[in-house]
């Protein structure tokens, strides 16, 4: 782990990529603390839409809450659903493909064809038909997200795990009687944690870009709690008087999924040889 | 068996477990689904009046009867009344869906034609600053989600040119084609713009893996020029990954882009599945979300079919 986080830290965009999410967890951590410049629920009514300046870094919306304290806490609750969401899907996912891969036959058969037809619904449709059900709000986004992204787990840990099953020490471990179990995640999933890290980090940016869609369509976070999507959504009327109440929220979804992306194709440069040429 | 054959009998039976989930998904709205129709007037009904409509929707039947009443009703094009429109479902959703797909298809062009370009660029100048500029260009476009990009699209448009883009109705493309082209030009460029950015990555790198191929060294030692072992040597291959990259992503246009069709005001299919299912209105959601799966099946079974065609490699197992 701590080998990995080195040559990632020598990688180009691994670092840029590091240093992002470090600056973001950062800010969820003193978002989540409290330690923010202003409350960002309390309401400064003499300074409604005020630019950004010493007292308000980020400007005030058109209700007079500092902006740059709930971006602060806008950027905890995207990420809090990020990794709670991608947290079960990789969970979810790891067990169906591997149990798939493992069991084989009519198993394999019914788990795969099951995760097809997850796979048949674009995400966002997939996740909207979610909150149709259950109704809006943050549970929903992390079980939305993690739905989606469950199957995607589950062909990555599937493959792998296929020829893994193949390998004569698995078949040694088997014959000098280690168990099912100990197979199964000393053999197994030990030598599928490089694919899945890679994926992780990825599905993590997605997750933050589903996560800022749906507060975005109003779908996601509920007010009064802040979110990132919601706070662009809502900078659309005054965009022309007061553009940075669009600018801010709008670097801070870009910059956070940069970062997630960034570091996901580093690991994967670092990874997989194969691929350190290619990848842009 | 084949790769293809394997594909083919698995798609009914897909197409059959996304009808039982899309189904199975609309029942377990809480609520039963007369009040869901009526809303508060379902209170003024008298237990009789609630019975005959119950009897009269099939919905006092077992679940597995309602199924198959509304498979067969699929069958012959009947996917039910909406009750925003007050028209039948498939009606509305082929009033909407010219809309998507002209979208889906300027957004595709726009992403090609930026992204393949791009693409060869930066592989054939490897390591070199266009090179790097392209990728820096490819990473940000990649990150930036396209409601982002719209937003920004129009803060500049309305800013410095003091130009708001026509929302609300759309000219069909056959009714008047270049008004049609001209007011869906920003959200197509809104939508390509993530996907020109992959269609770059994927042709760099599906670029770089060609040029490192024997038979482009022996089109270089045999004299061609740099261009045209780059144009038609290398290129007809670098495309094969485009083309199913661009499938994929034509796919999911198709689905209607929820976000940007809300952003500009445009009555497409993202829109329709939006309003659906903010009103309620639980035919359309359940008639909508599967057209859109179906479409978006049939084309990765294209694309997948394709695929094979271009590259007889692929023809047994599953990659």
């Amino acid at each position: 782990m701590g080998k990995m986080m080195s040559s990632l830290f020598r990688h180009p965009s691994g670092r840029i990529g590091l240093v992002i999410i470090g600056l973001y967890l950062l800010a969820a951590i003193l978002g989540t603390l409290g330690l923010t410049p202003h409350d960002p629920l309390k309401l400064f009514a003499i300074d409604r839409l005020k630019a950004p300046s010493q007292t308000y870094w980020f400007g005030t919306d058109l209700l007079g809450r500092d902006a740059f304290s709930r971006l602060m806490v806008g950027i905890r609750q995207s990420m809090l659903i990020a990794f709670a969401s991608v947290a079960i899907a990789t969970i979810a996912g790891t067990i169906i493909g591997l149990l798939s891969a493992w069991w084989g036959g009519i198993w394999d058969g019914i788990f795969m064809r099951v995760m097809d037809v997850l796979l048949a619904f674009p995400a966002i449709l997939l996740a909207l038909l979610i909150i149709a059900i259950v109704g809006p709000g943050t549970m929903t986004s992390v079980a939305a997200i993690a739905i989606v992204y469950t199957p995607i787990f589950a062909r990555v840990v599937r493959g792998p795990a296929l020829s893994l099953k193949q390998r004569d020490f698995v078949d040694a471990a088997r014959t000098f009687g280690s168990s099912q179990g100990y197979v199964l995640t000393r053999h197994l999933l030990l030598n599928l944690v490089a694919p899945l890290v890679v994926q992780v980090t990825l599905a993590l940016a997605w997750a933050l870009l589903t996560e800022a869609g749906l507060s975005f369509l109003g779908l996601g976070t509920q007010p009064p709690t802040p979110s990132l999507g919601l706070m662009l959504a809502e900078s659309r009327n005054l965009m022309t008087h007061a553009p940075w109440l669009m600018i801010f929220p709008a670097v801070t979804i870009m910059l956070g999924i940069l970062g997630f992306n960034l570091t996901g194709d580093a690991l994967r440069d670092i990874l997989d040889p194969r691929t350190q040429r290619r990848e842009a | 068996m084949s790769y293809v054959v394997q594909r083919l009998l698995t798609f009914p039976l897909i197409l059959l477990g996304v009808s039982i989930l899309v189904f199975v998904a609309i029942r377990l709205v809480p609520g039963d689904a007369i009040t869901a129709m009526l809303g508060t007037e379902a209170g003024l009904l008298t237990p009789v009046q609630r019975e005959t409509l119950a009897a009269y929707f099939g919905i006092d039947q077992p679940i597995w009867a309602q199924y198959l009443r509304w498979l067969t009703g699929l069958f012959q094009g009947d996917l039910g009344i909406s009750s925003i429109y007050g028209k039948p479902v498939l009606t509305v959703i082929l009033e909407r869906f010219p809309l998507t797909l002209q979208l889906s298809l300027m957004s595709m062009v726009i992403a090609l034609s930026v992204g393949v370009p791009l693409g060869v660029l930066a592989a054939s100048r490897n390591e070199r600053p266009s090179d790097l500029v392209v990728r820096v260009l490819a990473m940000l476009g990649q990150s930036t989600p396209n409601f982002v990009v719209g937003i920004l699209i129009i803060y500049v448009l309305s800013v410095f040119f003091g130009f708001v883009p026509a929302m609300g109705t759309f000219t069909p493309l056959f009714t008047d084609p270049l008004a049609s082209i001209a007011q869906l030009i920003f959200p197509a460029i809104t939508l390509g713009f993530a996907f020109a950015a992959s269609v770059t990555r994927i042709s760099r790198s599906a670029m770089l893996d060609v040029l490192s191929d024997d038979y482009v060294r022996t089109a270089r030692s045999k004299g061609a020029s740099p261009m045209s072992v780059i144009w038609h040597h290398a290129l007809p291959n670098a495309l094969i990954p485009v083309v199913t990259l661009s499938g994929v992503e034509f796919g999911y246009l198709l689905g209607g882009a929820v976000i940007v069709e809300q952003i500009f005001a445009l009555p497409g299919l993202g829109r329709l599945v939006l309003d659906a299912i903010t009103q309620r209105d639980y035919a359309l959601v359940q008639g909508t979300v599967l057209f859109i799966a179906f479409n978006f099946l049939v084309v990765n079974l294209l694309v997948d079919l394709a695929y094979v065609a271009l590259d007889p490699r692929i023809r047994i197992g599953r990659r």
